[in-house]
């Protein structure tokens, strides 16, 4: 072992949110906490009531950063003020809005001494909503038909284009199927006024969906992939409750994803599985999941790979993981202490001391 | 898909997971002798038989409640026609 290997890092991670529709930042700190070792597990939070901030026994200290919108100077100038305070030797983003920005600001963190692992711009784009359809010829995956618009004109002949039933959903987020005219005008104006223009219409794709957990070393291999059956659905279709499932078909997509994009880092497909058994891939997220922790249980710590990765270490792939591994969320009132939320609420930090009780 | 059977993970308890599609189901005892012969490659004969012989079966046809049981396990896709099975 390396006396670098050796040496207690410090790891930033940030989407500290954990309400219904979960961030996977409490998950990622998770599993880095479950590696073991004397790391010391920084949450990067955005807002001062995120319940992971207050996750005293996951995360240890706490900073406030502002939203990328704020402008990246602002958002770069709070990174610096973090690393002068704790010495940060590797941040994970883990939201698809930030991306960009850490992306863009991956050589100047890296001249501090700040290591991450991320995909490149070019790559970030190959998997987005607006260019999915793209994989199809360049990968050999199954994509549903769809098409970008930016005019509700469009939609009176999208069916050309994409039959119905169709979704409506955001370029980040929010997904409405629409069954009629009436209903995909409804969802294009909610979704407008939701995440702005444009708007991606998809055909719908009956079957099952189940989601791929994976790490690209950048090189075009993967360093290991967990496929989850989501076993209990909200009300926003997030899953509650999901189950690691054998699937060699859908790792082979993921693989097939990362070998044509040379994709670096952690991501998530979601697949819906027709009635023959064939994959269709509705997204490709450029991120954990929130439920990540679930690929720990099953015996693949993705995010301990992707700080590995991140550092330029040498990372062999996990062979296997445990099929018929659950997770079951819970909704739990957590204890906070006035002390920690006037602090976050005043200094914008909570600093306990690098490792959680 | 083709059929499943053979992947299914038993319990004593008649609890039974499918790996591939991560669906659980529960099954009565008889139900599990069929599953667990099933997975043996027996046929829907031999089946019938091991059901006379292993539990009270006065009045019935063994035969067609295992038939009954293959076409459900077609339904849920766990065998890709009934006819798969010998």
């Amino acid at each position: 072992m390396s006396p670098m290997s050796a040496r207690p890092l410090t790891i930033a991670v940030t989407g500290l949110n954990a309400t219904d529709n979960p961030a996977p930042g409490v998950g990622v700190i998770r599993s880095l906490r479950a590696a073991g070792g004397h790391d010391r597990l920084v949450g990067l939070a955005y807002d001062a009531l995120d319940p992971g901030a207050y996750a005293r026994d996951i995360v240890g200290d706490v900073f406030m950063i502002p939203y990328p919108s704020q402008g990246i100077e602002a958002f770069l100038s709070r990174l610096e003020y973090v690393h002068r305070r704790l010495e940060l030797d590797v941040i994970i983003p883990t939201l698809d809005a930030e991306l960009p920005s850490f992306i863009a600001l991956e050589p100047r963190l890296r001249a501090m001494g700040i290591s991450m692992c991320l995909p490149t711009r070019e790559q970030l784009e190959l998997r987005s909503k607006v260019n999915l359809a793209s994989l199809r010829e360049r990968a050999g995956i199954r994509v549903p038909r769809s098409a970008m618009i930016s005019d509700p004109d469009d939609l009176y002949r999208i069916h050309e284009r994409v039959p119905y039933p169709f979704y409506v959903k955001g370029t980040f987020y929010g997904a409405s199927l629409a069954t009629t005219f009436e209903e995909a005008l409804a969802a294009y104006y909610h979704t407008v006024a939701t995440w702005g223009v444009p708007v991606l219409v998809q055909e719908y794709v009956a079957g099952e969906e189940l989601d791929l957990v994976g790490v690209g070393d950048g090189a075009g291999d993967l360093v290991g992939a967990v496929p989850m059956k989501k076993m209990l659905l909200t009300e926003k279709g997030k899953g509650w409750a999901g189950i690691t499932v054998r699937d060699s078909d859908l790792v082979d997509v993921g693989r097939a994803f990362v070998r044509a994009t040379k994709w670096r880092g952690p991501f998530e497909i979601e697949a819906m599985r027709d009635a023959k058994g064939q994959y269709h891939v509705i997204e490709i997220n450029p991120r954990f999941p929130a439920w990540v922790y679930l690929s720990v249980a099953a015996g693949m710590n993705l995010p301990r790979k992707t700080v590995e990765l991140a550092l330029g270490r040498r990372v062999d792939p996990i062979p296997d993981y445990e099929v018929g591994t659950m997770f079951v969320r819970i909704s739990i009132d957590q204890v906070a202490r006035i002390g920690d939320f006037q602090s976050i609420v005043t200094t914008g930090e909570i600093v306990r001391g690098g490792e959680a009780p | 898909m083709g059929s499943r059977i053979k992947e299914l993970a038993t319990s004593d308890t008649g609890f039974v997971f499918d790996p591939v599609s991560g669906s659980t189901f529960t099954v009565n005892a008889t139900g599990l002798c069929v599953l667990r012969a099933l997975k043996d490659g027996l046929s829907r004969e031999q089946i019938a038989r091991q059901l006379s012989e292993r539990f009270d079966v006065r009045a019935g046809d063994p035969a067609r409640d295992v038939g009954d049981f293959m076409a459900l396990l077609a339904q849920h896709g766990l065998t890709a026609s009934e006819g798969n099975v010998p």
